[in-house]
């Protein structure tokens, strides 16, 4: 029970963190204007030499990996709507981390998110 | 979005593909993670965990549909607003909880699937915000 706590914390935690670290790494290059394939590669050539990036990268790789280790052990119809959770650390997150403005419609959202996700924490089978 | 009939017909089926591949592919990934035993912290037993799963088939046919459903919703987003593919794709948890009940056999109680579904619902009110919050970013 405690490794699976564990491992959801990383899932949802540092995998959120790793998500916000990657829009970081992004915002800095600027925004895609160009979708052509060459294009799409020089801009994520660019993405890669920014630290954030990297930081990103390896919390993302993080979390899968103990998505993995919760899928082994927790039914995917618990660890899929669970990990939901991650809109409410992307929302504080964004909103401290990132510097956005999060709407209350957003908040709200979030708030539906956190309840869905009690009840399929509760409505164990 | 325009009303281009090609287009309509192209943004379905990415649309498609986005909405089931990704729960498919988890359920592929659980189904090859129960085959797998996990031993605890140590380095060996790591390493012992990372060797099964990625010499398990069906836990790579499950991650070569995650990367399906990647590419897929990176393709789309180059054409379709993300206002409009990511409230859909909130679609995903409860395919997810159906192919979790009826292909894996998992038992989900009526509370898990209010649970599945209010998480449904929120996912799609946060899509329906929108995508920027401002146009000047400080970074």
């Amino acid at each position: 029970m405690i490794t699976v706590v564990i491992l959801y914390l990383v899932v949802v935690v540092v995998g959120t963190l790793g998500e916000m670290c990657l829009s970081r790494a992004t915002k800095t290059i600027g925004e895609v204007h160009d979708f052509r394939p060459h294009a799409i590669a020089r801009h994520v050539w660019a993405a890669m030499k920014v630290p954030w990036m990297w930081i990103g990268i390896a919390m993302m790789a993080a979390a899968f990996f103990a998505l993995l280790g919760m899928l082994s052990m927790a039914n995917a119809s618990f660890v899929f709507p669970a990990t939901a959770l991650n809109y409410a650390v992307g929302a504080v997150g964004g909103k401290f981390f990132l510097k956005e403005r999060v709407t209350m419609q957003r908040w709200i959202g979030v708030l539906i998110v956190c309840v869905g996700v009690v009840l399929v924490v509760i409505g164990k089978g | 979005m325009t009303s281009h009939p090609g287009r309509r017909l192209k943004t379905l089926v990415m649309m498609i593909i986005i909405i089931c591949a990704s729960p498919v592919g988890y359920t592929f990934v659980s189904k090859g993670m129960k085959q797998i035993d996990w031993e605890g912290w140590s380095l060996p037993n790591l390493l012992h965990f990372f060797v099964q799963a990625f010499t398990n088939g069906t836990i790579w046919l499950g991650i070569a549909l995650l990367l399906g459903y990647f590419v897929a919703f990176l393709v789309v987003l180059s054409w379709a607003d993300y206002s409009y593919v990511q409230p859909a794709a909130s679609l995903s948890y409860l395919i997810v909880a159906l192919l979790a009940r009826y292909a894996l056999h998992e038992s989900v109680t009526p509370l898990r699937w209010a649970g599945v579904i209010i998480v449904c619902s929120g996912v799609f009110i946060v899509g329906q915000t929108h995508v920027r919050s401002h146009e000047d970013h400080p970074l």
